[in-house]
């Protein structure tokens, strides 16, 4: 049986990318893409998971046998803020799209050029 | 129609064989290798007892210049991807008197948490990235509720290339005196700071980075709002 944070993690990612195929607004897109990327760090830091422990911050009581993985929780902020890094240029050219053509919707805009 | 049923039906497939592979990793178990050494020697090889900050800034040091690397291009694509000649803040509502004045009343105290946040980076959880974000979202509140605000421009972007600098520049004195680029030259050489590790000052080098990425994070993303919330107006 697979746990519930695997399988919230994979549905997060299957939402996000039903909303890159099949939705035709380019906010609505971006927002999928969003979607996607909580959902790999969510999978990233489950698998990082060791049950009973807690974070991996060496205060009084926590000895390095009761804390979990630090190693998915660093690969995570690096992912977070690439992800914040993208989506920042993502709208910043959905900003210019819309500008030029009036519209956000991927089918128009396709039809729009040449 | 037919579109999404394909969609879902192709997802659910994918689905099933994302799920197939993780079946093979058991949830909650303890698969550390190179994690368990990190949290055995944390505290005598970096001196901070926040494992996570100590493996983003020391042990995988160059994960996070490329890292800062890329919200400095993110930063600077936004900027050249929204430039006009002229642009200014065209919003035209001004705040409420209850919002103006939170505002200028919480702003300082955003700021502080801010850099409270990543001047602890070595003990408590957060870090620069969190620290910055806090910080620039300080100016976003600014930028709600005033029409007029704006940063200062010139002294946020100098601010920015000094901290990215200052971030280069202490791992090129680490390659000068260690050997190697983003040597901990405070910690491993001097054993600054040896006796009263779990306090403000120790862990070498991983608070005055965190300091230098927090004020770069936190001037980019303010950046990047500005770029973003300003439009252009005809002459």
């Amino acid at each position: 049986m697979i746990s519930v944070y695997y399988f919230g993690a994979i549905s997060l990612i299957l939402i996000g990318l039903y909303a890159v195929l099949v939705k035709k607004n380019l906010l609505k897109i971006l927002v999928g893409l969003s979607i996607m990327e909580t959902g790999v760090n969510l999978l990233l830091i489950s698998i990082g998971y060791v049950s009973g422990r807690s974070a991996p911050i060496l205060s009084e009581g926590i000895g390095p046998n009761q804390a979990v993985d630090p190693i998915p929780q660093a690969l995570v902020l690096t992912a977070i803020v690439i992800g914040v890094a993208t989506t920042a240029m993502a709208l910043s050219a959905a900003i210019i799209l819309y500008e030029k053509y009036g519209t956000l919707n991927v089918d128009e805009i396709r039809r729009l050029r040449g | 129609m037919l579109k999404r049923a394909l969609a879902i039906i192709s997802l659910l497939i994918i689905g099933y064989w994302l799920a197939q592979g993780l079946a093979g990793v058991p949830f909650g178990q303890d698969k550390m290798l190179v994690g368990q050494y990190y949290l055995n020697h944390v505290r005598e090889q970096t001196g901070a007892v926040n494992a996570v900050t100590a493996v983003v800034v020391n042990y995988r040091g160059f994960d996070t210049l490329g890292e800062v690397t890329v919200l400095f291009i993110a930063s600077t694509g936004v900027g050249a991807l929204l430039w006009r000649k002229k642009r200014e803040r065209t919003a035209k509502t001004e705040g409420s008197v209850v919002l103006k004045t939170g505002a200028e009343l919480l702003f300082p105290f955003i700021v502080l948490f801010g850099a409270y946040i990543f001047i602890h980076g070595h003990l408590t959880p957060g870090g620069g990235f969190p620290g910055g974000a806090t910080i620039a979202t300080a100016f976003l509140l600014l930028y709600m509720a005033f029409v007029g605000y704006e940063i200062p421009h010139r002294a946020f972007e100098k601010v920015e290339g000094v901290a990215g600098m200052g971030y280069v520049l202490v791992g090129l004195i680490g390659l000068a005196i260690g050997g190697y680029f983003l040597f901990d030259w405070i910690w491993l050489t001097w054993k600054w700071g040896a006796e009263n590790i779990g306090r403000l000052f120790s862990a070498g080098f991983i608070p005055v980075i965190y300091t230098l990425i927090g004020i770069k994070v936190g001037t980019e993303l303010s950046g990047i709002i500005d770029n973003m919330l300003k439009e252009e107006v005809g002459e």
